[in-house]
């Protein structure tokens, strides 16, 4: 049986690669989803908030009261070297590449045009063979319009893309008012993979403290089928490689992608809850359906039920939202 | 010494002469003082052609009287020997004895120097850093030249009790164009002395200019000012004093123009530098009338620029540092333009370039703006401001302020004369309350409507700038239109009970802890509290106004309080307030509410540190006293004797009391029996009792004034220790855990009514941050670098062995009403009794607002378990050892990598980080499994044992 997978030019041995989480702060943590059958890794992300923000914050810190009064003019000794954020993420990219023979794909978040994106270069001489671009923005400025919002995630893109040899993939929100133009023209601007979607935190309210504060709430299955959608209709729409990350749980989840037209299905809720050793179980779920289904490799049903494949394309536009209505009364 | 010149190419002899060859009068000294005397010699000798000269002493011990004559002119006539100490009791100082040994010797040996013997004086200098100009060894030289020079005399210091000083003429300066000298006003906060080091490294290292800096802080831990000296000149400097006249004023707060004489001592022509918030043709009209009259008259080039503006637009917060840095070079000349940028540049790569190019970037990014933002003033012919520079104190001071300390504040201490300091040596408290300093830009406003009044807010206040008052509502008659007041809730209030909070916001510091505290939300904007940080400035009139009105209404009436509450002992007058202590400070509101307990009756032995420095420093005291004149006696003796020194306070105050009593029943027959019963068996458990002991001890004085007698003479000297004393020992974890470990223990071992208050900050502080023995593992701090290696000590456990000694560990921000209940308690029990409280600090590089965050996440770690350890439970037959908090439900990581002083070692060191985190993390979850059995030992029994 053939599992293997083609995404943005890596050779994968399978389509399962873990997303970009906490999992991966560890290298033995990375070692383990190696172990377990994990294809490839997505690092987690190096933000350029930490980029721009961590070298002042230590260094209001660190001279915060300093030189104001004459029995402690300073209040902490000065190393001679700090391994900021950006060299510690550096460093850890190099330490994943030496433990483990799976690609590693470095993370890295931001939206503006600014220094951050050198950072792509240094992901990628620390070894990473892909980079995935991770532009999160909640366009809460109404001073912003959208095409404006759209150009930028274009210029991000274009300047990542020049910067870099290694391929880029770029995570997308759902949020676009022209999803498939969208995808246009990232492919066009030379996209390697579009990641489809982002989880945002949504902030959720303590009635009791009457505070703000995110709230994680992991995916389930049902989230799946926004990005599956997508896949469905962008494939063989865009040269880039797919990846859908959402609400992928079951070895069946993982079929629905490769059926969409995925390359990838990345998976983090998952493994936060059940423990890497559930790649295996996915990985053992996929093969087993595959055989009782008689499929011989994934590539036999990469895209078999996109849009330009399915008896009824039209479903994934307005029937669709017509046909799930009907298959709800059903229900009653 | 040979191969010394060879190597640094400065030569040291064991005395180098220095002046005229013949000179007839010279001057014999040590130490930086005799860098001012050779410079004045030289100018007195080139310029004024007096024979004198200094005679500088490099090794003082062993004392070779041989190379003291030989180096010596023949001709001298008159030596003066200047001191830099002073030996109470002794015939004269040392060095001024060696010498006028050495001589005498020498003039009755077979072949002596002299053909007679020089007159030889000594006096005394520059003690307690008093300044030592030319001007003084001017005057050193004139004594020497009168018939009768003044002998054993002190120079630099207005004596006018003795009469021992030396009148010197301050206007006599022998620095010359050669030098140009620079004087800067900043805040601690803003970078002002930061900017002037770097400065004069690029100036000593990038030019051929010799330089000098020097620089002047106050005593101030929150809003303190900074003055630096910088001297440059081609010749080497010999100048160890303050600019006395400088070519360059850089003033980097526009405040600090009305609180110091900033033009008094600058040069015609010089440049005058502000960093002024107004626009370019605002900020000549915004200057104090006296400001403008010395610009003119002084004929200033006057430059300014919105340094704070330049500082948000390039993302550098509130540091202007580097802004007005590169002004400085930019109209100083010094460097030309171009290569000064250049150096700038260079020097912020050097210091900021460890911390990650970020933080470089912003810096380059400022020093472009600079250029762009700085402009000059032109400057009017004639003064047209209306205001006048306000006086340095209210006038409604007390004379003693407005005469002294006012002078101190202004940066003018050295003009005060011995005959107006205090001849006692004791300092009166109740000063810090005329300083208004106003140096928060926002300060807290009260919502009524929103607030729940529980008192949080005035308990974490560390400046005691948040008061509470419930009164009459008859009281509001005259009150100002905006005084605020509501209702005041709850079942203990009479109708017509009023409730007010009222904050000095000319004392407040702008902390936020009182609003990060404050659990009432306002319902209509969540975002809003019932304490809502406001700027300050637009409300200041108004409140100053208020403040003045609620502190005229009656104070609460301490026996019907009830202390065991937040919001009850929010209601007692703290008598602790306005300290210099860092804004948000984590120990000063555990001893503000030790003084709303007992500062009536307090007597407080305070250890060296943050807390004497706070707490006694000059020019003010926050300690102060009620509408009766009753407040807390404080005192710091040392640092590492403190333990042993509150012990005598406590020996004297059992003495005192011991013979107080005798006295009374040896009086009894005059004072009346039954009152005198009633003095010596007083039961004084409680506010009441106290009242009625005080009550007792006034009646036995009115009868004492008419009964003449030694013994009633006694009495009623001593008759105040009849009323109870609360002895506090108070410090750091630097006195308690290392320095003063060894009398702590001693203290606690005797069994003494004590109260020991430890506020942990966990690193000694008021020094800069070096480890303590209290430190956590894993913590960096000076001699820790690399993360303290070893466990905190555990100096409550250590004390708890005793099994005598009452022990609490506290964290105020974790569980308020436990500290309270610990404090009473420990108060309360007749023994030694040792609390530990957990004191954020500004050496943890922490957001100061969240500090009660901070504690709360140390006691849920379980790296700061909260307990009590009352030894009189045992009687009780119950276990003395009570936990507080519950078992750590955080990880360690979620507590210490919120706190700079743990996160750095990650950045700096991340392997080593690791594994002192998990070892850390193990200690806590260990320890606190030991805690937890030790609580759990069943001790009904221990009573029945005790008596088998």
């Amino acid at each position: 049986m053939d599992l293997k997978t083609k995404y943005m030019g890596l050779e994968l041995k399978n389509p399962i690669v873990p997303s970009a989480s906490p999992l991966s702060e560890n290298v033995d943590t990375v070692k383990a989803m190696e172990d377990a059958g994990a294809a490839a890794v997505v690092c987690y992300s190096l933000f350029e908030e930490q980029i721009n923000h961590e070298s002042g914050e230590l260094d209001h810190y660190l001279s915060y009261g300093t030189e104001s009064y004459a029995e402690a003019l300073s209040y902490f000794p000065e190393p001679d070297e700090f391994k900021l954020g950006p060299v510690e993420y550096l460093d850890h990219i190099a330490d994943l590449k030496k433990a483990c023979d799976i690609p590693i794909i470095g993370s890295i978040n931001g939206i503006s045009n600014g220094g951050w994106i050198k950072y792509a270069q240094n992901i990628e001489q620390a070894g990473a063979d892909a980079l995935e671009l991770n532009v999160y923005y909640i366009p809460a400025n109404m001073n912003v319009p959208g095409s404006e919002l759209e150009t930028m995630y274009v210029d991000v893109l274009t300047a990542v893309k020049k910067s870099v040899n290694i391929p880029v993939a770029i995570k997308l929100s759902p949020y676009f008012t022209s999803m498939a133009n969208m995808a246009k023209r990232l492919d066009k601007a030379g996209a390697d993979a579009l990641v489809m979607f982002n989880r945002f935190y949504q902030p959720d309210f303590d009635l009791e403290k009457l505070e703000v504060g995110p709230n994680l709430v992991l995916s389930t299955s049902n989230e799946l089928r926004l990005p599956l959608r997508w896949v469905a209709i962008l494939y063989n729409n865009v040269k880039a490689s797919l990846a859908l990350t959402s609400g992928v749980h079951t070895p069946e989840d993982i079929i629905k992608v490769m059926m969409a037209g995925g390359d990838v299905a990345q998976i983090c809720s998952e493994l936060l809850v059940k423990g890497i050793g559930r790649i295996t179980e996915l990985l053992d779920g996929v093969k087993t359906w595959m055989v009782e289904n008689e499929y011989e490799s994934i590539d036999m049903m990469k895209g078999s039920m996109s849009q330009k494949a399915v008896q009824e394309p039209a479903a994934f536009e307005r029937a669709n939202y017509m046909k799930t209505l009907n298959s709800y009364k059903t229900l009653l | 010494m040979d191969k010394l010149f060879e190597m640094t190419g400065r030569r040291y002899n064991l005395f180098d002469y220095y002046g005229a060859p013949d000179a007839k009068r010279v001057i014999i000294l040590m130490g930086s003082g005799a860098e001012t005397t050779h410079s004045t010699v030289e100018y007195m000798t080139e310029r004024m052609e007096e024979k004198v000269g200094v005679l500088k002493v490099r090794l003082y011990r062993p004392f070779s009287a041989k190379h003291l004559l030989a180096a010596l002119p023949e001709t001298v006539e008159k030596i003066a020997v200047l001191d830099r100490t002073k030996e109470p009791g002794a015939g004269g100082e040392p060095l001024y004895l060696d010498v006028v040994n050495a001589i005498a010797e020498d003039m009755t040996s077979d072949a002596p120097k002299f053909k007679a013997m020089p007159k030889v004086i000594g006096g005394r200098y520059g003690l307690s850093s008093k300044e030592f100009t030319p001007a003084m060894v001017k005057a050193v030289f004139d004594n020497l030249k009168t018939a009768s020079p003044k002998n054993h005399f002190t120079v630099g210091i207005i004596d006018d009790v003795t009469n021992t000083s030396l009148d010197y003429d301050p206007s006599f300066i022998i620095e010359g164009d050669d030098v140009v000298t620079a004087m800067f006003y900043g805040l601690g906060a803003d970078g002002t002395v930061g900017a002037n080091k770097n400065s004069i490294k690029i100036i000593g290292e990038e030019t051929d200019n010799n330089a000098q800096g020097y620089f002047v802080y106050d005593s101030k831990k929150s809003g303190s000012t900074t003055v630096s000296h910088l001297r440059f000149g081609k010749k080497p400097i010999r100048s160890p004093y303050l600019i006395q006249s400088a070519k360059f004023i850089g003033v980097h707060q526009f405040g600090l123009l009305e609180k110091f004489d900033v033009l008094g001592n600058v040069q015609e022509g010089s440049v005058f530098l502000l960093n002024s918030p107004y626009a370019k043709e605002e900020t000549w009209g915004k200057l104090p009338r006296k400001v403008q009259e010395q610009v003119i008259e002084k004929k200033l080039k006057f430059y300014a620029i919105d340094g704070y503006t330049v500082a948000r637009e390039t993302g550098m917060g509130a540091r202007i540092n580097t802004i007005m840095q590169t002004c400085f070079f930019a109209i100083s000349g010094i460097l030309p333009k171009d290569e000064a940028i250049e150096q700038i540049k260079k020097a912020i790569k050097k210091t900021y370039g460890v911390k990650g190019e970020e933080i470089v970037k912003k810096n380059y990014n400022a020093v472009d703006q600079t250029l762009a933002h700085m402009y000059e003033v032109e400057v009017p012919a004639t003064a047209d401001s209306t205001f006048e520079l306000p006086p340095i104190v209210s006038d409604e001071a007390p004379d003693y302020v407005k005469n002294v300390l006012a002078k101190m504040m202004a940066g003018k201490g050295d003009d005060v004369k011995v005959s107006e300091m205090p001849d006692d040596g004791t300092f009166p408290s109740a000063t810090t309350k005329w300083e208004k300093r106003n140096i928060a830009l926002e300060v807290p406003a009260w919502d009524p409507e929103t607030c729940i009044q529980c008192g949080k807010c005035a308990l974490v206040c560390p400046h005691a700038t948040i008061r509470i008052k419930t009164y009459n509502e008859k009281e509001l008659e005259n009150a100002p239109a905006t005084f605020k007041a509501i209702k005041a809730k709850g079942r203990e209030f009479e109708e017509g009970t009023m409730y007010s909070i009222q904050v000095a916001v000319e004392d407040c510091t702008g902390c936020a802890l009182c609003y990060e505290v404050c659990p009432a939300k306002n319902k209509r904007e969540t975002g809003k509290k019932a304490l809502n940080m406001v700027e300050q400035i637009p409300l200041r009139e108004q409140e100053r106004a208020n403040w003045d009105f609620f502190l005229d209404i009656p104070e609460a009436d301490r026996t019907n309080v009830n202390l065991t509450t937040v919001k009850g002992t929010q209601f007692l007058e703290p008598l602790f307030e306005f300290s210099g202590a860092c804004a948000g400070c984590g120990e000063t509101p555990y001893v503000k509410l030790i003084s709303q307990l007992y500062g009536d009756r307090m007597m407080v032995a305070n250890a060296t540190g943050c807390s004497s420095i706070y707490g006694g420093n000059l020019p003010t005291t926050p300690w102060t006293v009620d509408k009766n004149g009753r407040g807390p006696a404080w005192s710091n003796s040392l640092f590492e004797d403190n333990a042993e020194f509150g012990f005598g306070m406590r020996l004297s105050v059992d003495k005192n009391n011991e013979f107080a009593k005798e006295l009374v029943m040896k009086l009894k027959d005059q004072i009346g029996a039954e009152l005198a019963d009633e003095l010596v068996n007083a039961v004084q458990k409680n506010e009441a009792d106290i009242q009625d002991q005080r009550e007792r001890v006034a009646q036995l004085k009115a009868k004492l004034a008419a009964i003449d007698s030694a013994d009633a003479r006694n009495l009623a000297a001593v008759a105040d220790y009849l009323v109870k004393k609360s002895v506090w020992i108070m410090g750091g974890d630097g006195w308690a855990y290392d320095i003063g470990y060894g009398g702590l223990d001693h203290v606690i071992a005797s069994g003494k009514n004590v109260n020991i208050l430890v506020m942990d900050t966990e690193v000694y502080s008021n020094t800069g941050g070096q480890m303590s023995k209290a430190s956590g593992l894993g913590a960096v701090a000076k001699f820790a670098a690399n993360g303290k290696p070893t466990p905190k000590k555990d100096l409550g456990m250590m004390a708890m062995s005793y099994g005598n000694v009452y022990v609490a560990k506290i964290a105020m921000g974790a569980n308020d009403a436990q500290t309270i209940k610990a404090i009473l308690e420990a108060e309360a029990y007749d023994g030694p009794s040792l609390i530990i409280a957990y004191s954020h600090c500004i050496a943890h590089g922490i957001n100061m607002a969240k500090g009660l965050e901070s504690q709360k996440s140390a006691v849920e770690s379980g790296h700061w378990p909260l307990f009590r350890y009352n030894p009189d439970n045992v009687h009780e037959g119950k276990n003395p050892l009570k936990l507080d908090s519950k078992a750590p439900k955080i990880r360690l990581e979620d507590y210490i990598y919120k706190e700079t002083r743990y996160k750095m070692l990650t950045k700096a060191q991340p392997e080593i980080a690791r594994n002192l985190l998990s070892q850390a993390q193990a200690e806590v979850l260990g320890r606190w499994k030991l805690y937890e059995q030790m609580a759990q030992f069943d001790f009904s029994n221990e009573e029945a044992k005790e008596e088998e």
